[in-house]
């Protein structure tokens, strides 16, 4: 069991800096999701932990002792890889068996904990297989198993159900929140998918650029991102952002947009109202912009229906907004046509606005 | 459906019984001319392409005037040396030109390259001196150490592109399992790569197998000499062409090569196309 600590990290690909003075505290038993888009640092981080990358300036601690410049195989970590990574000239068993084979385990340990973890898998009659005789899902299985029959004291995933079909993915998300539960382990998971990241983990870190953005619980980071990145990619769909200018009419504060008004409640406006800045962006997302009864403008807006989205459960509108283009959820049940006006009261609770330039949440 | 098979015949067929035609003629007039007497051979009026009365002379001229026992086990020894001392060599460039990614890498995979691409005319008398100097002049040593110019270049390049088609994954895998490069290299790389490893053998044995020109130059002692050097030294006397013996030898030389082939076909295949199946 094991803490990980990254301090000031930074890796440099040549001009390319891939990840920019990285801190993170990971405690023991913690499932930390690294997630962002393509490209934002969160494999190389990850790498970097491993050991499979050099560090080009920080330090990494595992448990207190600084592992910089340790090789892979003394760090006591295990990975699984997006492709899987099995070794295919072995059968499920030698592969789960063959880190524990190098280590001098004896014969009898190796098979009663190769035994136990096909148990929990739920791969036990693979065993003798090949990885080519393998589904996708199984070859997922066995790269976990490989991972947990050494015992190591952090599970690093790399994108490990990327490869997988989304039904099967919805089923591994939940098995290896299991799995964790059962191990109590600390696991960095890295995905670029934010269904994954708010599912499975206790923590996220959410990256950009190499530049961590935020940290912290999946409904922090939903209800109280730190800027307009985090806002729009974590949620799905996604939040929707119109660019507006303050404006104060009496003691009310509006939003005003091209073609539309919005009267700010009273808590945020008093927040907002000694903001040096009048240009702001504003966010809202889907579920709270409720179809309502027409009311004076300020109060709801006005928008015309584009597409509908049925999903079953609910339905999802593009909406048009004066210039802005909308999405906004609503009950199956809704009477909203497409190319039909319609009136949404947007729920004063969860209004976001954020500095028109660096992007970050004023309120 | 008639005008199908036509056009398959056509496109297909016919082409193919060509290039078989090609390919396989000179292997028939080797096979024709090793069984017919001289006589047979000379005798203008026959139909040439059929064996009217067969013979074994040819055969028996080969074994008991010539060492061609000897040059078949002189071929077989420097062969089998060179070829392992080759694919030996070239794993180890090739994994480290491939994964190790240090500084000059690029550079040393491309000069690799390019000193295959020096003709063995050229280099054949710069390699006499270094012989000469190392005292193996006349022996079948001097071939096994020459050899490996033009062979390792070749499987050195060879196995680079197979190599490139392993997944890394696996190795850093293997690496954070516990494993240490070396073994990384032989219990995860070296299996993964044995269709690539087979068909560079394969090369490399066939290139020593029918060398010519060093084994022209280097040996001149009659029992240190090889099967293609030996035929032709020994049976073109002056201008006097033992066609009998000759084609026997040639044919009886193209057996082993034609069995290593047919033994490793799928795998040669394969490492040729880089397939690596997971």
């Amino acid at each position: 069991m094991a803490k990980v600590l990254m301090q000031k990290l930074n890796k440099h690909f040549g001009e390319v800096k891939a990840v920019r003075d990285f801190d993170l505290e990971i405690p023991d038993k913690e499932f930390m999701v690294l997630v962002g888009p393509s490209g934002c640092g969160k494999t190389t981080t990850l790498r970097m932990v491993a050991g499979l990358e050099d560090i080009t300036s920080g330090d990494i601690l595992i448990d207190d002792k600084v592992v910089n410049n340790l090789p892979p195989k003394d760090r006591d970590i295990a990975m699984v890889f997006q492709n899987y990574a099995l070794y295919p000239h072995m059968t499920v068993y030698q592969n789960m068996a063959f880190g524990l084979t190098l280590r001098k385990f004896p014969k009898a340990e190796i098979e009663q904990r190769v035994k136990d973890a096909a148990e929990i898998l739920n791969i036990k009659e693979l065993l003798e297989r090949k990885p080519k005789a393998l589904s996708g899902g199984q070859r997922q299985r066995v790269a976990v198993g490989r991972a947990i029959v050494r015992k190591p004291k952090v599970f690093l995933f790399d994108e490990p159900l990327s490869n997988l079909d989304a039904k099967l993915r919805v089923q591994m998300r939940v098995e290896l929140k299991k799995l964790h539960d059962r191990l109590q382990t600390t696991i960095i998971y890295v995905t670029h998918d934010q269904v994954e990241a708010m599912t499975m983990g206790d923590r996220i870190v959410v990256m950009k650029d190499g530049l961590k953005q935020q940290v912290g619980p999946p409904l922090e980071l939903y209800f109280h991102p730190a800027n307009k990145f985090v806002a729009g990619f974590i949620g799905s769909p996604a939040m929707n952002f119109m660019e507006g200018e303050l404006a104060s009419e009496g003691s009310a504060l509006f939003f005003q947009g091209p073609g539309m008004k919005l009267k700010i409640p009273a808590d945020k406006a008093a927040k907002l109202k000694d903001y040096p800045e009048k240009r702001v962006i504003f966010g809202v997302r889907p579920e709270d912009l409720p179809e309502a009864a027409c009311a004076a403008p300020g109060e709801t807006f006005d928008v015309i229906v584009e597409v509908m989205e049925p999903l079953g459960s609910e339905v999802y509108l593009d909406v048009k907004a004066g210039e802005h283009s909308l999405i906004a959820r609503a009950e199956p049940t809704t009477q909203a046509k497409p190319h039909a006006r319609l009136c949404l009261k947007p729920n004063l609770e969860n209004l976001h606005f954020f500095d028109f330039r660096d992007e970050k949440t004023i309120v | 459906m008639r005008e199908r098979w036509v056009e398959k015949f056509i496109k297909f067929y016919l082409p193919l019984l060509v290039f078989l035609f090609v390919l396989l003629f000179p292997f028939y007039w080797m096979f024709i001319t090793a069984f017919k007497s001289d006589a047979e051979l000379y005798n203008l009026k026959l139909n040439p392409f059929l064996i009217h009365e067969p013979t074994l002379q040819n055969v028996i001229m080969l074994f008991k005037e010539t060492l061609f026992n000897q040059w078949m086990v002189n071929t077989f020894f420097v062969s089998i040396l060179a070829t392992l001392l080759s694919l030996g060599a070239s794993l180890l460039a090739a994994y480290s030109i491939q994964r190790l990614r240090f500084r000059t890498s690029g550079t040393i995979g491309i000069s690799i390259f390019f000193s295959y691409l020096v003709p063995p005319t050229i280099l054949f008398i710069p390699l006499a001196t270094i012989i000469f100097e190392l005292k193996i002049w006349d022996s079948l040593w001097s071939l096994v150490l020459v050899y490996p110019t033009f062979l390792i270049p070749f499987c050195t390049w060879l196995l680079m592109g197979y190599f490139k088609s392993i997944p890394k994954e696996m190795e850093e895998c293997a690496m954070i399992d516990g494993a240490s490069r070396f073994r990384v290299f032989w219990q995860i790389v070296v299996p993964l790569a044995l269709p690539g490893i087979l068909s560079a053998g394969i090369f490399a044995f066939t290139l020593s197998w029918n060398e010519f020109l060093y084994a022209l130059t280097f040996i001149s002692t009659n029992t240190q000499k090889t099967v293609p050097v030996g035929l032709i030294t020994e049976l073109v006397r002056g201008d006097v062409y033992h066609w009998g013996p000759l084609m026997t030898g040639a044919l009886l030389a193209s057996v082993p090569v034609a069995l290593v082939y047919s033994f490793f076909v799928e795998h040669y295949v394969a490492g040729m196309t880089g397939a690596l199946k997971e």
